[in-house]
């Protein structure tokens, strides 16, 4: 189990390292280009040198990695060009809106995906069981930014029930959550639905559920009691997953309502050529998706006690 | 010797790949939500081929803006179906014209990542070893990325362009193919007519494209299918962050981008541009769900 512990974690810190030095490569590999970004389209050559000579940008390519490297580790990820204040102070604040709005999204999407899913693999086939599948089908056919934009025009502009924006100008209002939540939820759902029904399916066809059905316990408690418990095991991963499906659902749907969110952030900072903004929100946004992909290896280890004793 | 091996060659050998291919396609109409799939997908190739005739109007003519749908254009009598947009671009066209775009980069993006995909991962379950474990590696590092944080890096600085959508595209989506590609090689590498192949003196690259793809092809396909339908939202997504090919020419995405200022006011500026998307989406899917009942069914 440690040494389990040991190799995922070491996994992360690795996949970390690679990504560090991609985006470094990507955002950094040519000092003039930030100096230009960072000074602006109007400076000079002699205020693009100074300021190169003046932050350590006429150092070697390596050396420069490993100063950016240290730094960020320790959450300095420099000045933003746009706001004129330290990156972090931008990014904390967005990070806690984005994780009201996933979190909003994974309590309503997590329950309602579970349970189509468990409906539709109980009887593999039925009519219950194709109604589910085409409509989990068509829902993930629509892109966020289509279904967010149907979801506007029937609360919003046909039935008048909710607003169009969520840019929380006068403080939070739940209102304002219910559509870019919606929209995440529409997209996202069928993808765990078809995994829970497929899950379920191939569960419901093991001989201990025939036994089961056969010594005649009833159906609902085969269902409750035997299925579900090893049914979930797999859907437990592709819903800790989703979270990396998550952060690029949320840069459209943040988009969209005007949330002030890492992903309009991200959005922001890149069409403006923020290049420090940029990288913090990369390397974050990394963070986050192999963090959870490792709790989600650790817990479907936990879960699962054929892998957890072998 | 080589001379009867070479006459009985024809008859023994199955048939060809196309013909296969064309097979495999008329199986779908055991499938009622294939078809309908099938339907939809045609109706937007066919409206994609024929834009010139079917369009009403040219799509980046400015005519007459802020046309509710169903307006006569009072120059040429002609109707806006479905209206025009804030510059008076009438929206039907543009709408077709649209599907043009998508239906040429979508293919060709997914074409070009499952060239990329299918050599490594080939090579990967195929040679093992440091190939394997290197490009496992590698494939892990650009997975572990949300997609759209690094279309949205790559593309907001090496410019907005065709070529850089494909590439970015195929960056990221060559990696699940990959796997998807060494799992079934995986499996595949230990058959009999494999180890013939071997025994045989065949060349490694005779034996990974000749004996072990094609029959790795059932998978495949309902994952083309699948990824095809997830790079038309990725082209329009991209096109309504501001990321998308560069205008006039017309884009779904970007169009809804483009309008949404309006979508109060002119809900058919937005509204349209998306139910576009959306049903080539879903005509894809139904495709893919179609083709992989009958792939398990078989």
């Amino acid at each position: 189990m440690l040494i389990f512990l040991a190799k995922r974690l070491g996994y992360l810190l690795f996949t970390m390292l690679v990504v560090s030095i991609l985006v470094f490569l990507v955002m950094e590999l040519d000092p003039g280009s930030v100096a230009q970004k960072v000074l602006g389209p109007y400076s000079n050559d002699e205020q693009r040198r100074l300021w190169m000579e003046a932050n350590g940008y006429l150092e070697p390519l390596p050396i420069r990695y490993v100063e950016w490297l240290m730094s960020a580790m320790t959450g300095d990820f420099g000045m933003s060009t746009r706001f004129k204040v330290p990156v972090t102070e931008i990014l904390l604040p967005r990070l806690a809106n984005t994780a009201i709005l996933g979190l909003g999204v994974l309590l309503v999407m997590v329950p309602l995906a579970l349970v189509l899913g468990v409906l539709a693999g109980m009887k593999e086939g039925s009519t219950q069981d194709r109604t589910i599948s085409v409509f989990s089908i068509a829902t993930t056919s629509i892109p966020e930014f289509a279904s967010g934009v149907f979801l506007v025009g029937i609360f919003v502009l046909w039935l008048k029930w909710l607003p169009g924006v969520s840019n929380m100008v006068g403080g939070f209002d739940i209102k304002q959550m219910i559509l870019p939540v919606g929209a995440l939820v529409m997209y996202g759902f069928g993808y765990i639905t078809r995994m829970t029904r497929a899950s379920m399916a191939e569960v419901m066809q093991t001989h201990y559920i025939r036994t089961a059905i056969l010594k005649g316990v009833p159906r609902r408690q085969v269902i409750m009691r035997h299925a579900l418990r090893n049914a979930l095991i797999a859907p437990f991963t592709v819903i800790m997953l989703q979270i990396n499906w998550l952060l690029s659902g949320v840069i459209v749907i943040e988009y969209l309502f005007a949330y002030k969110g890492f992903g309009s952030l991200l959005l922001e900072a890149a069409l403006n050529q923020d290049i420090y903004v940029i990288e913090a929100c990369a390397m974050v946004a990394v963070l986050v998706a192999v963090g959870t992909q490792t709790l989600a290896d650790i817990g479907y280890m936990y879960l699962n006690p054929r892998i957890r004793f072998s | 010797m080589a001379a009867s091996t070479e006459a009985l060659a024809p008859s023994t050998r199955r048939p060809s790949g196309a013909l296969r291919v064309v097979r495999a396609i008329g199986l779908i109409r055991e499938s009622p939500v294939g078809m309908i799939g099938v339907a939809i997908v045609i109706a937007w190739i066919l409206a994609a081929i024929f834009a010139p005739l079917l369009a009403p109007f040219d799509p980046n003519a400015t005519i007459l803006p802020f046309q509710r749908p169903g307006a006569v254009d009072p120059a040429t009598g002609k109707t806006f179906w479905l209206g025009t947009d804030k510059i008076g671009r009438d929206m039907l066209s543009r709408i077709i014209y649209g599907g043009r775009r998508v239906l040429i980069y979508g293919p060709i993006a997914t074409a070009c990542a499952y060239a990329v995909g299918i050599v490594t991962g080939l090579a990967a379950g195929y040679f093992r070893g440091w190939w394997d474990s290197i490009l496992s590696r590698a494939s892990d590092v650009i997975l572990s990325f949300p997609v759209f944080v690094l279309y949205v890096i790559v593309i907001s600085t090496f410019g907005r362009s065709g070529l850089n959508i494909v590439l970015a595209i195929v960056f990221a989506s060559a990696p699940g193919i990959m796997r998807i590609v060494r799992g079934l090689t995986l499996d595949l590498r230990n058959r009999d007519y494999v180890a013939a192949a071997q025994t045989r003196g065949e060349h490694p690259l005779y034996i990974m494209f000749v004996e072990i793809l094609p029959n790795a092809r059932g998978p495949l396909i309902v994952d083309a299918c699948l990824r095809l339908g997830y790079v038309t939202i990725t082209i329009g997504t991209l096109g309504f962050l501001g990321l998308g090919l560069p205008p006039p020419d017309p884009d779904w995405g970007g169009m809804v981008n483009e309008m949404r200022a309006l979508a109060i006011a002119f809900p058919h500026m937005v509204v349209y541009p998306c139910l576009a998307i959306s049903s080539l989406v879903l005509g894809l899917n139904l495709l893919a769900d179609g083709l992989r009942e009958i792939s398990i069914r078989d």
